[in-house]
Parts: structure tokens; C-alpha cells; sequence
């Protein structure tokens, strides 16, 4: 698993294919989310552009994208039920699944230690 | 992640980066932005100062109950001035649902507690060139909803006056403390004495509840109607309690002297149906229960009329009354009574499932230019189960079940007109 700054995590799957969610620390510190907003599968986009949008009873922040690729997934349950996201956060609760040209993208973002050490 | 400030609509919430969240679930106002405290060493911050002071130059104040929320995990922030609670470990959501189904202490020590007093005068008539309720109407032991107004027509602020027999005893907001007293000073003094209450704390117990639990310290508490008020001992101390709240709840509101304020909460706080609540959860229980919050959905140009309030107005108070007019503002309000405001503060529920907070830009279709209203309050309502708004909107278009488009991040979202509150009231009349 990878880290950003941002409080993303990703998990690279099969085919150049890498799962993006928020880490239990960052739906710990927004507190009960109350509405997700996904981006449209297919939609092409950039590192950092705001991809989803997420509200929680304090405040709505953005997710941005982690690396330049393909939506090729997002995860509608916790559209239905944004509650899972403070639920299972690391689990069941990921946003959207994204198609990479190259996976050593990922290489320059954080491990598990470097994540640990960066949220103190 | 990070904060949403793209656009004016959300930038005054936002500043969210979840490093340093601003873990607010309040609005803020122009010039009412928070600070962060972290409390690295607890032992210092238990240091609490009854009666407000701060412990550092220009540091926020601390209310009695202070340490107690430290001590119990609370996230703190600045809030008019107060370092306050924001949240307790149960998080909002669920404060907020304990709220509604149990019952929840709040600590509103820093509202401002105000005795007016005169051995000559008539205190509630001095009282009445201040404000258009019906004070002399007052009885004794009850407590009345009033807005101190300006020349203009506007509101300075909204607080509650209880006629405690040979004094008239007010709580006002905390953000409007000072500028209250310095309108109240300047209307009353010298015939009436404006006496400001340091070493007061205000907790407020609310919920279902909270009569059961209040009734085990004093149990003359289930007597009490909505708006009743009465002087009653509870753990050994003076208290002046108060059926009322801002929760849309049944409920006390609790004067008690600053240094009997931390055994109480935890006397209340011992009861299984009790848990502590912060300012996020008392934010989200208001909305809900339709209550304005002073400088969001009410403020020195709202009128009452307008803000839907007209019911804090008096009927000796309005034309062909006893005593008609003679509070600041009292041309527009009397006019305004006759034949309604311009615009009208209204319920909004968003039909879809995106929050629209204070600041969102309403349109009365789903493409036009004009914008007709503004979101003064919003966001989510956790009985409502969704999202739920308050704002001002043309009379033309303030009919419940109207239709209407809040632009949510660049995208118009419809908007249904609803009549407030959103969770009908638990009180016992």
C-alpha cells in the first residue's frame, strides 16, 4: 500500500489497475461523512485534479487524484451509504479504482512507515 | 484532500485540510474565525479560570466547565471568543442523535448573563424601548423570546428574558455580549442598573430525557412548563433554571454559580442517559429545529418580520396596541407587519443528497442569472437523514413546496421551499 499527502491510500491490483481511498486517519480527523460525490467511469484525468467531493457534518473537502490515469470503477455503496467510509475506511469504503500507464508512478509516494511517520 | 475554496459559497467552512481540520461543525461569520488549540499539555490547559478570564494575553476565554472538557476528550476551538468544544470523542452525529434520544449537557457558559434591576423604574417598560416583545405581559416565573432592534429595522441580537420577580434576568449570545450591553448601558442607565454576571456558568441538559434526570436532583424541575423559570437547588447550589433550549428539545437551560458548575456536570454527566455535547451537535440540533443562529440567518439588516419572528413581537406591542411602537425600528417592523417583508427566511431541503451550506446562491430556475436568495444556514441534518437548509428567499417564492436552485459547486441543484422546523418540538407546554 501507498500514501499521499493528501491522505490517500493505493493499493496496485492487476493491469495496471490501483485502488484509491482515504486512510483511517483522514475519516477519523473529517469526522461523520454525509455525502460522497464520484467522478464518471471513463473520465481521463490528472494528477491533482479534484476527482471526488466529500462532505462530512463539518465541512466538504476535495480527493484529489493521486496519479494521471483512467477511471475505470467507483465504489456506489458508499454513495448510498457514505457512513461506511468512517466504517471501513481501508476496507469496503474505497472511492474508485484507476488505470495507470505505469505503475512506477507510484514509487515516489509514501509506505506504510513514511505514512506513519508523516501523521506523527 | 484538501479544502474547498474555490468558490465564495464554501470558503468560509471549508479550510479543511485534514492535517490541521478545522473540526468546526459551526458556521463562522466574518471576522468570527477560529483557532486551532492543540492541547499538548493538558495539565496547563485543566487550568481553567471561572468567570471567563483568560490564562494568556489574548488567548480565548474558558468557562468553568473548561478542564472538564479536556479531561472528557473534547476537540476545542475558538469560538467567539471562548476556547469551546466543538465535539466530544461520540462524535457529532452521534451527539446529535443522543441529543434526540436521550439526553445532552451542553456548557453555553460563554452566552452572556445580564440582571437589569431599579428600585424607581419599571424595569420591563425601560426594557421595552429596546425591544418590541411584550415585557410588561411578562409574569413572573416565566420567560420570554426577544430581539434587541435597530433604527434601520434590524436585528442586534436575540436572547431570552425571564421575569425573576424583583429583577429581570437576560441570556444573550456570546458574540453580541459586549455590543448588548454596551445598547443596553446606553438605553437604561441610570434609571436601571445593567448588571453583568462574571461568575455565572450556563450548562443547558436537553433531550427527552432531561426531565427524569433533573427531576432526581430537584424534582419541582417536572412542574415546569416550556418557558417557565424558577430558582431551584441542585447539588447544593443556587440554581436559576429555565424550561427552554435550542434544540427543538424539551429541556433546562442551568445558571449556576462559576465554582458549583463542575461538580453539577458531573453529577449530570454520572446519569447513563446523559453525555456531554459540543457546539457541532447544539449547530445541527438548532438547524433542524428551525432556530436562527444571530449573525447567520439573523443579523442588523434582517428584520423580524422577514426572519419570520414576528411572533416575538407583542400584540400590545403592534399598532392599535396598549403600548404600540417605541422600540428602535418600530416604522419598518409596523409597516412590515401589515404587509410582509420584501424576502422571507424560509426551510430549504435539497431534493438530491449534497449539503448546501451557509453562503450557497439560490436561483428560481435551474439556469437563469439572477440569484433571488442566499443558504444563511445548512448542512446536514442526522434526524432528517439528508440535508437541510435555511435562507432568505422573495416573498414570491417562499410558499412551501416552491422549487428552487442552489448552486452547489458550480452545479444548480433543486431545492424544495419547506415550512420550519424540520423535526417538530418536544416541548412540554
Amino acid at each position: 500500500m501507498k500514501y499521499t499527502e493528501e491522505h490517500e491510500w493505493l493499493r496496485p491490483e492487476e493491469d495496471n489497475i490501483v485502488t484509491v481511498g482515504i486512510t483511517a486517519h483522514a475519516a477519523e480527523q473529517l469526522g461523520d461523512v454525509v455525502f460522497v460525490e464520484l467522478p464518471d467511469v471513463g473520465k481521463t484525468v490528472s494528477k491533482d485534479d479534484e476527482v471526488v467531493v466529500i462532505e462530512s457534518v463539518k465541512a466538504a473537502s476535495d480527493i484529489l487524484a493521486p496519479v494521471d490515469g483512467e477511471i475505470v470503477e467507483v465504489n456506489e455503496a458508499i454513495v448510498e451509504e457514505p457512513g461506511k467510509v468512517n466504517d471501513d475506511p481501508e476496507g469496503d469504503a474505497w472511492f474508485f479504482k484507476i488505470q495507470v500507464e505505469d505503475l512506477s508512478a507510484l514509487d515516489e509516494l509514501m509506505d506504510d512507515a513514511a505514512y506513519k511517520d508523516f501523521i506523527g | 484532500m484538501a479544502g474547498r475554496d474555490d468558490d465564495d459559497a464554501n470558503a468560509r467552512y471549508a479550510h479543511l485540510e485534514t492535517r490541521d481540520i478545522c473540526g468546526c461543525g459551526v458556521p463562522h461569520g466574518p471576522g468570527e474565525h477560529h483557532h486551532h488549540h492543540h492541547h499538548a499539555n493538558p495539565a496547563q490547559s485543566a487550568q481553567s479560570n471561572a468567570g471567563g478570564a483568560s490564562d494568556e494575553e489574548d488567548g480565548p476565554k474558558r468557562t468553568p466547565l473548561h478542564a472538564l472538557h479536556v479531561e472528557l476528550g473534547a476537540k476545542m476551538v475558538d469560538f467567539a471568543g471562548w476556547d469551546m468544544p466543538v465535539q466530544f470523542p461520540m462524535g457529532v452525529m452521534k451527539e446529535h442523535q443522543h441529543t434526540r434520544e436521550k439526553a445532552g449537557l451542553f456548557d453555553v457558559s460563554h452566552m452572556g448573563q445580564v440582571v437589569l434591576r431599579s428600585r424607581q423604574a419599571d424595569v420591563a417598560e425601560a426594557l421595552e424601548r429596546l425591544v418590541p416583545a411584550d415585557v410588561s405581559g411578562l409574569k413572573e416565573g416565566r420567560q420570554r423570546y426577544a430581539l434587541l432592534t435597530n433604527e434601520a429595522g434590524g436585528i442586534e441580537d436575540d436572547l431570552m428574558v425571564a421575569n425573576r420577580g424583583d429583577h429581570l434576568f437576560l441570556v444573550v449570545n456570546a458574540a453580541r455580549a459586549e455590543a448588548d450591553i454596551a445598547l443596553l448601558r446606553a438605553g437604561l442607565e441610570p434609571e436601571v442598573t445593567v448588571k453583568v454576571l462574571e461568575n455565572r456558568a450556563l450548562l443547558a441538559l436537553q433531550g427527552p430525557a432531561a426531565e427524569a434526570v433533573l427531576a432526581e436532583l430537584a424534582p419541582e424541575v417536572r412542574d415546569m412548563k416550556f418557558m417557565d423559570v424558577a430558582t431551584v437547588e441542585l447539588d447544593g447550589a443556587e440554581a436559576w433554571v429555565s424550561r427552554s433550549g435550542y434544540t427543538g428539545e424539551d429541556g433546562y437551560e442551568i445558571s449556576v454559580p462559576a465554582q458549583a458548575a463542575e461538580g453539577l456536570a458531573r453529577k449530570l454527566l454520572d446519569h447513563p442517559d446523559v453525555a456531554p455535547i459540543g457546539l457541532g451537535a447544539r449547530d445541527s440540533l438548532r438547524l433542524e429545529a428551525g432556530l436562527c443562529l444571530y449573525g447567520h440567518d439573523i443579523d442588523t439588516e434582517s428584520s423580524p418580520v422577514e426572519a419570520g419572528l414576528a411572533w416575538a413581537i407583542g400584540k400590545a406591542r403592534r399598532p392599535g396596541g396598549a403600548r404600540a411602537g417605541g422600540y428602535p425600528g418600530a416604522d419598518r417592523t409596523s409597516r412590515e407587519l401589515d404587509g410582509g417583508g420584501a424576502r422571507k427566511r424560509v426551510g430549504l431541503k435539497p431534493t438530491g443528497r449534497a449539503p448546501m451550506r451557509e453562503g450557497v446562491v439560490i436561483y428560481d430556475d435551474e439556469t437563469g442569472d439572477s440569484p433571488v436568495g442566499r443558504v444563511t444556514s445548512g448542512g446536514f441534518g442526522p434526524t432528517v437523514g439528508g440535508p437541510v437548509a435555511m435562507g432568505y428567499v422573495p416573498a414570491a417564492s417562499a410558499t412551501p413546496g416552491t422549487t428552487l436552485w442552489g448552486e452547489v459547486r458550480g452545479k444548480r441543484m433543486p431545492v424544495e421551499v419547506v415550512a420550519l422546523p424540520f423535526v417538530s418540538p418536544g416541548f412540554k407546554r
